[in-house]
């Protein structure tokens, strides 16, 4: 399967297979207008089976979402055709407005206007918590 | 600005010198009867509670200080829809220090960061009551002598019972305890305690449905009672309220010097015939209550001076 390269823009790459759509939909790719690739299932030496995602734009990546997400995964940053730099991500301490807290007794669930922070709270496990009420994150 | 939203924002230290505070408190009243003076304590109870209120506002009164608030979210502006954000925002232009008790878990962190006086967490929902744990731990402190080398059973809710796990979190900083977990299946104390306190500390524990097979042991017996307003399903709860009494002949083979200890309000969970028991401490426990909180509203009103 062919995807056309792309000019100016991102490759994101080793995402563990399956987690591709979970990222764009958290990256909120959906509200883009330029090309984006989602590749699902594609072979991969590292880890059998990787998703991967191009973004032919110079957008704005929010890298905690992919460190929460899949902390393995590699961002390609292209100008002009060419890979420029190529960045890993950790887990990030803290995640703001990025998942909400399920637990209806929270004070997110009914004050609209607070931020939903979680807390890693266990980095070998990528556990987070809820700051305000210390719900595990789904 | 400095507020105590869970028992783990004090280091261990800061616990010590509250708790050598409150014991002055207890052999100096007249020392302190003035130090609050000019000073307002706002009690922002959104959820009803008798024990806890007074026992903030008998603490602020006993300091020279005085006290507003209200005791219930029907009387105050989150009937009409404010934030704790505003709330907190509105009456740090009334008051020195607020105390806060609120249904929803978080709802006093919120207040903290919104509010420009030092806020306390009087109880979120299920989630932490880190004034009932200063209680506790002044109440062991006083009957123990210490912290260190005591075997601690909690009996009854220890899923939803928020002393439970908050008193679990504040020994396991100190050497040498041992935990005892009893209670029905349904309420054993939730694995995330377990694992990310008690495992993680290296605090040995073991598991029980009999209380009786396990009272030889204990230093130290921490009662609870099942509350039926953290259940959703009525039945559940009728089916648990009374998995443990406490009476006089479960105590037959007990330490001579056992701690009974109760967060109160008891329902049927400790026998009134247990009351006159010398081993009961609940009621002291009530008392240390007071004096702890009138060493952390000190604590706090001095370090939001700085």
């Amino acid at each position: 399967m062919n995807i056309d390269s792309i000019t100016n823009g991102f490759v994101i790459d080793h995402i563990t297979a399956g987690r591709g759509m979970r990222i764009y939909e958290l990256l909120g790719l959906d509200n883009l207008d330029c090309s984006v690739a989602i590749i699902k299932n594609v072979a991969s030496k590292k880890l059998g089976k990787k998703d991967i995602i191009k973004i032919d734009a110079d957008i704005e990546i929010d890298f905690d979402v992919i460190g929460y997400v899949d902390p393995g995964i590699t961002i390609n940053i292209i100008r002009d055709c060419k890979r420029v730099e190529k960045l890993t991500v950790s887990p990030p301490e803290m995640l703001t407005n990025v998942i909400k807290c399920k637990n209806p007794r929270c004070i997110t669930t009914t004050e609209q206007e607070i931020n939903h922070i979680f807390k890693l709270t266990n980095k070998e496990k990528g556990e987070y918590r809820c700051l305000y009420c210390e719900t595990k994150a789904n | 600005m400095r507020s105590l939203i869970d028992i783990l924002d004090f280091t261990t230290a800061e616990l010590d010198e509250l708790i050598a505070t409150a014991n002055d408190i207890i052999e100096n009243p007249a020392k302190y009867s003035e130090k609050c003076k000019g000073k307002k304590l706002a009690t922002l109870f959104f959820e009803p509670s008798t024990r806890t209120r007074l026992s903030f506002e008998a603490a602020m009164l006993e300091l020279g200080g005085s006290v507003l608030g209200f005791s219930e979210a029907n009387s105050s502006s989150a009937a009409k829809g404010e934030s704790v954000a505003d709330t907190a925002k509105t009456i740090s232009c009334y008051a020195d220090i607020i105390a806060m008790r609120h249904p929803k878990e978080g709802a006093p962190l919120v207040a903290a960061q919104n509010a420009s006086i030092p806020v306390i967490n009087a109880g979120d929902g299920g989630h932490n009551h880190p004034t009932q744990t200063l209680a506790d731990l002044l109440t062991i402190n006083r009957e123990k002598g210490g912290f260190n080398n005591l075997t601690v059973g909690f009996c009854g809710d220890l899923k939803f019972g928020r002393t439970v796990h908050s008193l679990i979190t504040a020994l396991s900083r100190y050497e040498g305890i041992n935990v005892v977990l009893i209670s029905p299946d349904e309420l054993k104390l939730p694995s995330y305690v377990k694992k990310d306190i008690l495992e993680k500390n290296n605090i040995p524990y073991k598991q029980t449905t009999d209380l009786e097979s396990v009272i030889p042991e204990l230093d130290i017996l921490y009662m609870t009672r099942v509350q039926r307003e953290r259940f959703f399903n009525e039945e559940d709860y009728l089916r648990l309220k009374d998995s443990y009494v406490l009476e006089p002949k479960k105590l037959k083979n007990a330490k001579k010097d056992l701690c009974i200890m109760h967060p109160l309000p008891r329902v049927n969970e400790i026998s009134v015939a247990v009351d006159d028991d010398p081993r009961a401490c609940y009621f002291k426990q009530v008392l240390n209550g007071k004096f702890i909180r009138m060493a952390l509203i000190l604590k706090l009103l001095e370090e939001a001076k700085r």
